[in-house]
Parts: structure tokens; C-alpha cells; sequence
């Protein structure tokens, strides 16, 4: 079976992002970029089911900048077969994210499609869901175990409260959730050999979509700052602060 | 304006995150209706229609409704969408679930988790783990919104009823099968409705540790929450996780004990009213949110707060 994946290049979570003076978003010029750490898990859990026999060859695609190639490369050398870039300058949104997926799907035949479950810049959660629904395919989103088994997958998703047991039919979207797996470090001679596995590079109009964005966005701002608070001596003090300061408890 | 409240709820009782959602529904002004959908639920409808604001309750009632399948909730949600302007429903793990789905099938976009409504069609939503705020205008003819319930102060009970129709379910689409649950069991306040949640880090040191906290807690009848770093580490389960990734919180004190203050973490928690550090570590980026703070050992703090309290 055949395993698309669909991987995001954000901003390095552990950089401190900056608003832009003028509010028109966030500074990204010279900051360091990553693959989008819910990706790289969706992109473990492909290899891991290669490594395992289900799967027999693994496609990543990603929709963005140029730059994009080197987050593919990253997925090339953790096990992924071929690479698919779909390049656009356009702000891509969650929505014309899973078109694009959806026109991606219709070419490549996957029997499963397995995405992050948010990414980290924008926080949306939703384009696993969305190319799910536009497909007609089952989802499962959240996912922290999945095991296919013939015309189906039994998937463990986390719930608040708890866990949820779902069998779905293939093919399905799923997304990854944190405790799917945890991603390998990629090792040098795996990027190299990442350099001469094919990448494709097609445009979102080759594909026939639509990707103008639907929501504008006004401005973007700093979040209030929290006042400076105070260290306290000892517990004794701390329970004092509480009671007849804060009076929380 | 017509909007839609999609209720969350057990079949028995209306989770506390409806009454935030219709409190987001009453600020963008109108007609609220809530649709429950689930199997015997008339108890859950009948608590809807004692919010203030809602002006209308939706049943549908059958038994593929019973678990909150995303196929499912999905098309019953679209085949009612035309008569309304906005769908609302929180942005928990209930409404991530299908929202996305629903919106795609109308074509239309979603805006996730949206912590304040400027006006009908623009609002305030948190991106990049909460380090900044995005204010984003929707110009689709339907607004699919899903709620950060910490943005929205609960709407109250109502001495009246409102109303309560039944609406067709649509036909389970043996897409994909409910299995079971593997619920925590809770002797303490769910983490989203705690008015006081005491929440552990890595430097817990093991699952083990979290008995301190969990007496912490039980004293002061609060919720126990994990950082990333713990449910990474395997001493507490995923759904105790606060953060950006996790549970969005804002409960009147929040106490982080052993938690260095990744940025993934505040922008779970930094929007509590009061906020309490315990670590070791006197350079924790913890601190720069907290009222209070102990640099202390936690193992000697925790069960000496626990004492004195």
C-alpha cells in the first residue's frame, strides 16, 4: 500500500517569534525553519509501517515556498521514498491546503493519508479533517496508535478524558497526535542518500486549484503582558499571598 | 443573523463547555439555537433550553448519534447549515474533531479557536502558540467558528425553557466504527472546568511523584494537570497535558510546580488569574508569568504547602 504524507515547514518551535512593527504578522526573515513537529511524527509512523512491511512506498508533499525542499529532504531522509513539492508564494490556507491534497490524492492513489494534527504557526487543527471530508474518506484524527489490518485500520485517537477506539475503513486520513510515536533523528548518511531520491515540483494551478485565501488577516499583535509578579520567601509566605492577597483560596 | 450551537455532551448532561459557546454565540447577536445530537438525550436537550440566550433546541436522537463520530456529525451539521449564518461549537476535542469536516463539505473556511468576537464576521484568535494574537475576517456566506471556552465567561441558567424541536438524523455513514473508551477515571474537576488546577513538569521526576501533587490537589479540591515534558516522559496520561498542544486553561489559580515554562506550555495557562511557580531552577521562564514564585525544592514545598493549607 501505498502512504501519502503531508508535511508543513514552520517556524522552529523553540525559536521566540516576533510580531512585525507594522501588525501585518510574524518576522521570519532570517529565523530558523523546521518541519512542523506533528509532521515529522506522521512521517515516523509511514516509515515505521514500511519498516514493518504494510506499506510499501511512502510520498511527502508539501505546498509552500522553495524553501519547502529542504523540509522534504528532512522527510526523504527519514525514510520517505518520493517527494512532492507544490509551489506557491500565496498564503495557503487550511481549506486550499486539503484541495490541493485532495488533487494530490486523485494522481497519486494512496490506500491511506496521514498528516499532522495542527501545525505549530498557524494552530489551525484542521486540514486533515477538511481533505478527509472532501475525499468521502473516513477520518482519524488525534491519532496515537494505528494498526492496519487488510480493508481497515484500527485506530486509538486521543479524546479529552481519555482514549477513543475506532475502526475505520481504507482508505482514511489520519492525523498524528504526540504520542503516535517519536521521530528519529536523521543520520548523515541517510541525507545523503536523500539528495538523489526524486523530488517533483508542480503548481497549485497544474493541479487545477483554487487557492486564494478565504480569511483576511486584519492585523496580528502582541497578547498582553502579564504584570512582573514576586518571588516569595518560603511556603508559609506563599499560603499568606494566596489567602489574603490573591484571596483564591 | 441565525446562528448554531453545536452542544457537547454525555446523552445525561450538556458538558460546561456549551454554556461558553453560547456566550461566544451571544456576542455576535441573534437567534441561538443549540443542536443536540446523540442517543437519549432528551435530558441533555432539556438542560440546553435553560441557557440564557438560546432561543431554540435541536434534537437529533439516534442511537448511531450515541458517540460523537466526526462522518456523522459532520453531515447532520451541513444537511441544517442553510439556515444559518455562523456554526459555533467549542474548540475542545469534540468540536476539533469534525468543525474542520463540516466546514470543508460547505466549502467554506473554519476559524479555529477564537478567544474574542470583534463583530460578526471578525474575530480574535491566538497563533504561534499564543505569542501573538491574529485578528482574521471570514467573508464566507456561512461562519464555521470553533471557541477557546476560556475566552467566554459561561452564559447562565434561565428560569424559562427554550423550545426543542426534533430534526431528522442523517444516516450513519459506516464510515468508520465506534470501539470503546478508555476513560480516566476522575476523582477530581475535569481540567477545562477547575477553578484551581495544580500541574506538574519534568522535574516531577517520575509518575510516581504526581501522588504529591494529587494531595496537593485533593486538599484544595483542584484539577491536576501535566506539562508536555511529563505526558513526554510517560508519568501522567495525554489528556492531562496543558498547553499549546494540549488543554487551553484559565482557572482562578494555577500552581506549576517542577515546570520550566516552555512556550508551548504558557500558551496554555498564561491567561489564569493567578499563577503560582514552584522550581528549583531561579532563571525558569516559568517565572516571568508567575504573581508568585518559591525557588524551592518541590519535593520539600509541595507536601509543606500541602501541610499548611
Amino acid at each position: 500500500m501505498k502512504v501519502l504524507v503531508a508535511i508543513k515547514r514552520v517556524v522552529d518551535p523553540n525559536v521566540k517569534v516576533r510580531v512585525k512593527a507594522d501588525g501585518t504578522g510574524i518576522e521570519t526573515a532570517n529565523v530558523k525553519m523546521a518541519m512542523n513537529p506533528f509532521c515529522e511524527i506522521a512521517v515516523e509512523q509511514a516509515v515505521r509501517m514500511k519498516e514493518a512491511g504494510t506499506v510499501t512506498e511512502i510520498v511527502v508533499v508539501s505546498i509552500g515556498a522553495p524553501q519547502c525542499q529542504e523540509t522534504l529532504r528532512t522527510a526523504l531522509a527519514m525514510g520517505a521514498d518520493r517527494a512532492i513539492l507544490v509551489e506557491t508564494g500565496v498564503e495557503v490556507q487550511p481549506l486550499a491546503v486539503a484541495k490541493v491534497l485532495q488533487a494530490i490524492v486523485a494522481k497519486e492513489a494512496p490506500g491511506l493519508v496521514i498528516l499532522g494534527k495542527q501545525a505549530v504557526d498557524d494552530d489551525c487543527n484542521q486540514a486533515g479533517q477538511m481533505l478527509a471530508a472532501l475525499l468521502g474518506w473516513p477520518q482519524a484524527a488525534f491519532a496515537s496508535k494505528i494498526t492496519l489490518s487488510g480493508e481497515h485500520a484500527d485506530v486509538t485517537r486521543e479524546i479529552d478524558g481519555g482514549l477513543e477506539h475506532l475502526t475505520v475503513k481504507l482508505p482514511a486520513v489520519m492525523t498524528a497526535d504526540l504520542r503516535l510515536n517519536e521521530p528519529r533523528y536523521v543520520t548523515l548518511p541517510n541525507i545523503m542518500k536523500a539528495k538523489k531520491k526524486p523530488l517533483e515540483n508542480v503548481k497549485p494551478e497544474a493541479l487545477g486549484v483554487d487557492i486564494t485565501p478565504r480569511l483576511a488577516t486584519l492585523k496580528v499583535e502582541e497578547p498582553p503582558k502579564r504584570g512582573a509578579g514576586v518571588k516569595l520567601a518560603d511556603v508559609a509566605e506563599l499560603v499568606n499571598k494566596l489567602k489574603n492577597e490573591a484571596k483564591v483560596i | 443573523m441565525a446562528i448554531l450551537v453545536v452542544a457537547e455532551h454525555d446523552n445525561k448532561h450538556l458538558k460546561p463547555s456549551v454554556a461558553n459557546t453560547v456566550a461566544a454565540a451571544t456576542k455576535l447577536g441573534g437567534e441561538i439555537s443549540v443542536l443536540v445530537a446523540g442517543s437519549e438525550c432528551g435530558d441533555a436537550a432539556a438542560a440546553a433550553a435553560k441557557i440564557t440566550g438560546v432561543t431554540k433546541v435541536l434534537v437529533a436522537d439516534t442511537p448511531h448519534y450515541a458517540v460523537p463520530l466526526a462522518e456523522n456529525m459532520a453531515a447532520l451539521v451541513v444537511s441544517i447549515a442553510d439556515k444559518f449564518t455562523h456554526i459555533l461549537a467549542p474548540a475542545t476535542g469534540f468540536g476539533k474533531n469534525f468543525m474542520p469536516r463540516a466546514a470543508a463539505l460547505l466549502d467554506v473556511a473554519q476559524v479555529s479557536d477564537i478567544s474574542a468576537v470583534v463583530s460578526p464576521d471578525t474575530f480574535v484568535r491566538s497563533i504561534y502558540a499564543g505569542n501573538a494574537l491574529a485578528t482574521v475576517q471570514s467573508r464566507d456566506r456561512i461562519k464555521i467558528i470553533t471557541v477557546r471556552i476560556t475566552g467566554f465567561d459561561a452564559a447562565g441558567a434561565s428560569a424559562s425553557s427554550a423550545p426543542i424541536e426534533n430534526v431528522a438524523p442523517v444516516a450513519d455513514s459506516g464510515l468508520s466504527q465506534f470501539k470503546g473508551h478508555e476513560l480516566t477515571k476522575l476523582s477530581r474537576p475535569e481540567l477545562t472546568a477547575a477553578r484551581i488546577i495544580v500541574s506538574g513538569g519534568r522535574g516531577m521526576g517520575s509518575g510516581e511523584n504526581f501522588k504529591l501533587l494529587e494531595a496537593l490537589a485533593d486538599k484544595l479540591g483542584a484539577a491536576v494537570g501535566a506539562s508536555r515534558a511529563a505526558v513526554d516522559s510517560g508519568y501522567v496520561p495525554n489528556d492531562y497535558q496543558v498547553g499549546q498542544t494540549g488543554k487551553i486553561v484559565a482557572p482562578d489559580l494555577y500552581i506549576a510546580v517542577g515546570i520550566s515554562g516552555a512556550i508551548q506550555h504558557l500558551a496554555g495557562m498564561k491567561d489564569s488569574k493567578v499563577i503560582v511557580a514552584i522550581n528549583k531552577d531561579a532563571e525558569a521562564p516559568i517565572f516571568q508569568v508567575a504573581n508568585y514564585w518559591l525557588v524551592e525544592d518541590l519535593f520539600k514545598a509541595v507536601p509543606e504547602l500541602t501541610a499548611k493549607l
